[in-house]
């Protein structure tokens, strides 16, 4: 019965690890359940008291929710939507053999590797502000009047500034998987005479199909994040996403009960849309 | 963050370490970073020098991350901080609470006595000081006398809403870029809703009636908000939403506008010819009203706490006397000259010659501070204290929703009436929820 021995001591071997990350996943994840549940207001320490679903029932009725819960969404798919159809074109203009080809696709790449908050910084003061910002400028110098974008159109400029971040991130998964398009079958195309659009309709996106999910998939967890770029633009009040909301409940109006119910609710709102994601991309892997 | 805070508390940890070395007492000291404040930690080694076993170590922060920082420290009882510059409107919530150190040791030579009735009752509590102003502040009207003189109005003393609407109006020129009147739009309880609940004070509007009851459904909210969204319409700059004490400030000082309610510390810079255009032709007055005996002029003093975690309160009001003293007035007067003393805080200042002669808005400094009352802002009876602001934890919060409301109003988002429903709602949910309205 070596088998079930090996199998045994294999277990052993594990469990500490998988104790231990249990446990890291647990106790903040119980903590927050546990404050949720409670009337507890950082200001005024020593009233805590039980007050059951209270938390969740306010939250889930304030209309700055629908407001979050509606932002989120509209951020998410914009920058999904820009990431994937810039990102493809980009990836096949990448693809092609041009001077200086190397140089180019670093400095494409480089915008992922800035940090939110000094893009946010650098949009906001350099290019999008309404006095002295190259936007304004652009728009002044044609005889237009400048668009002060935090004031009239926060949720697109913030969606402006995601995207200019994760462009590239896209635009890399996909131009390795354009690489790797089978040499034959471009010479084939090529021989038949296939014009360039149904090439790209019916041998460049499908081969595309399994990137571009893996794209949708990882954005998708770290756009419903996405936080720096409202905080430090100022415009949580009308572009303000689930985690700005719960910042807002959390440290503006330090109701830590309030807020935990919220990052409560995001979590679980964040394990339906992994759910079926991860249900989509799996059959999509499968196939 | 988690990783910026191990980092903040590693650095905290070493700067500890360095220094214990060298002083026997090592303050910390949480600021804010506007201009009088930068002086201050210039001249400090006037205070180590006569207090060789104290050392000071500032933490100086932008106004917004300051009180986050302050509030969660004092409110977890984390002790990171000796003394905490806090505003009026944190003083009575926190003395109330037992968090702050009385301030009863600052010397025989302090004179509390000396400091303005106004900004020292708003910092008391049953008598006892909790925090020491370092600067305060009203606001008050600043108008340009030659717009004023084209239009042929001349500016009472102490000016009325309507005639304050009617000059806006006559001095609006819209083709050449003057608005008349420039007024705080942008969303915040410490931006577009200190003036507003100012002027709504004026108006006989209060937050909350005796039973906590938000009050955005009476007439006298009703009246104050269109008034304002008529009078930015009709007389007001574009993109008024989005403008706060420093939007306006540009604009005044680059000659557009014709009058401008604001802070009172702003007469230093509008009057200073190195900022501004219009500084020989900038007259004062105080906040208009109503004829209902209450003005639209609001209260404000930074002020210098010790937090009761700290272990070294001793010290601490030795630096909290230090700063707030008429030494401290005098040794700025001598180095920077008189216009640039922290205002606000001292009778003796406003009967100093030099000041008053260097700083030609200074008697209508004093005036409006001492017409606002924090412990009866309104001209109905209210349940809270503060002026342009309610002394209750659950403010900042409130009155930031509010804020954004009231702001989508002046963009033209919302109607006055749908904003001020909305608000009533908002403010009815957030009180009912902390368990004032039962």
């Amino acid at each position: 019965m070596a088998t079930q021995q090996t199998r045994l001591l294999g277990k052993l071997a594990v469990a500490p690890s998988v104790v231990v990350l249990f446990l890291w996943m647990i106790v903040p994840l119980a903590l927050t359940i546990y404050f949720s549940l409670l009337r507890y207001n950082l200001l005024d320490p020593g009233n805590e008291s039980f007050v059951g679903i209270f938390n969740y029932q306010y939250f889930l009725t304030d209309p700055a929710f629908f407001l979050a819960i509606g932002n989120s969404l509209k951020l998410v798919f914009a920058v999904l939507a820009i990431s994937i159809i810039g990102g493809t074109l980009l990836a096949l203009l990448l693809d092609q053999a041009i001077v200086g080809r190397n140089i180019v696709r670093l400095m494409i790449i480089a915008p992922f590797f800035v940090m939110p908050t000094v893009s946010a910084l650098v949009w906001k003061n350099m290019f999008m502000h309404p006095v002295s910002g190259l936007f304004a400028w652009l728009m002044k110098s044609v005889g237009l009047q400048p668009i002060d974008w935090f004031a009239q159109a926060p949720l697109t400029a913030v969606i402006i500034m995601v995207a200019w971040q994760w462009l590239p991130f896209a635009t890399l998964i996909l131009l390795t998987a354009i690489q790797s398009l089978d040499e034959e079958q471009k010479e084939a195309a090529e021989m038949d005479g296939t014009p360039p659009l149904s090439f790209f309709y019916y041998i460049v996106l499908p081969h595309l199909a399994r990137p571009i999910t893996v794209v949708i998939l990882i954005e998708t967890i770290f756009l419903l994040n996405v936080f720096a770029e409202i905080y430090v633009t100022g415009t949580g009040g009308p572009a303000g996403n689930l985690p700005y909301l719960v910042y807002f409940q959390g440290l503006l109006n330090f109701d830590v009960g309030g807020a935990s119910a919220g990052g409560i609710v995001a979590v679980v709102l964040a394990n339906i849309v992994a759910f079926f994601l991860i249900r989509m991309i799996g059959r999509n892997l499968e196939s | 963050m988690k990783a910026m805070l191990t980092g903040v508390l590693g650095a905290f940890a070493l700067a500890a370490l360095s220094t214990t070395t060298l002083a026997d007492t090592k303050l910390t000291i949480a600021t804010v970073n506007n201009g009088d404040m930068v002086r201050m930690q210039k001249l400090t080694d006037d205070f180590t020098k006569t207090n060789p076993d104290i050392s000071l170590e500032w933490v100086t922060l932008e106004e917004n991350v300051l009180r986050q920082k302050v509030t969660t420290d004092i409110a977890t009882k984390g002790g990171q901080f000796d003394v905490m510059t806090i505003g009026t409107y944190e003083a009575p919530i926190w003395a109330k609470k037992g968090w702050l150190v009385p301030l009863d040791s600052l010397g025989a030579d302090y004179d509390v006595d000396d400091l303005l009735p106004a900004i020292r009752g708003g910092l008391s509590m049953n008598g006892k000081l909790f925090a020491a102003p370092f600067y305060g502040e009203s606001s008050m009207v600043m108008y340009r006398t030659d717009l004023m003189e084209k239009a042929g109005l001349k500016m009472p003393d102490a000016p009325s809403w309507e005639f304050v609407a009617d000059a806006a109006r006559k001095m609006t020129d819209k083709a050449s870029e003057t608005y008349g009147i420039c007024l705080r739009g942008k969303a915040g309880w410490g931006e577009n809703m200190a003036f507003l609940s100012a002027t709504a004070n004026s108006f006989g509007a209060r937050w909350f009636d005796e039973n906590w009851k938000p009050q955005f459904d009476q007439p006298e909210w009703k009246n104050t908000l269109t008034f304002y969204l008529k009078l930015m319409q009709d007389a007001g700059p574009p993109g008024a939403s989005s403008n706060g004490f420093n939007e306006n400030l540009a604009l005044f000082n680059s000659g557009k506008c014709g009058m401008w309610i604001d802070a009172t510390v702003a007469a230093s810079f509008v009057t200073n010819p190195k900022d501004s255009k219009v500084a020989d032709k900038v007259g004062f007055a105080l906040a208009p009203d109503n004829g209902l005996g209450k003005r639209g002029n609001w209260l404000w003093a930074w002020s210098l706490a010790v937090p009761a975690s700290s272990q070294k309160a001793e010290a601490a009001q030795k630096f909290v006397s230090w700063a707030t003293s008429k030494h401290y007035i005098e040794l700025v007067a001598a180095k920077e000259g008189w216009a640039n003393v922290p205002p606000g805080t001292r009778t003796s200042l406003y009967k100093n010659p030099e000041y008053l002669k260097a700083a030609p808005f200074a008697q209508m400094t004093l005036d409006s501070i001492n017409s606002a009352d924090p412990t009866k802002p309104t001209v109905k009876p209210v349940p809270y204290v503060g002026v342009q602001f309610v002394a209750i934890p659950e403010f900042q919060g409130i009155g930031t929703t509010v804020g954004q409301i009231f702001s989508a109003a002046l963009a033209g988002e919302k109607t006055a009436d749908d904003a001020l429903a909305e608000a009533q709602t908002a403010t009815t949910r957030e009180m009912t929820k902390a368990g004032y309205i039962k």
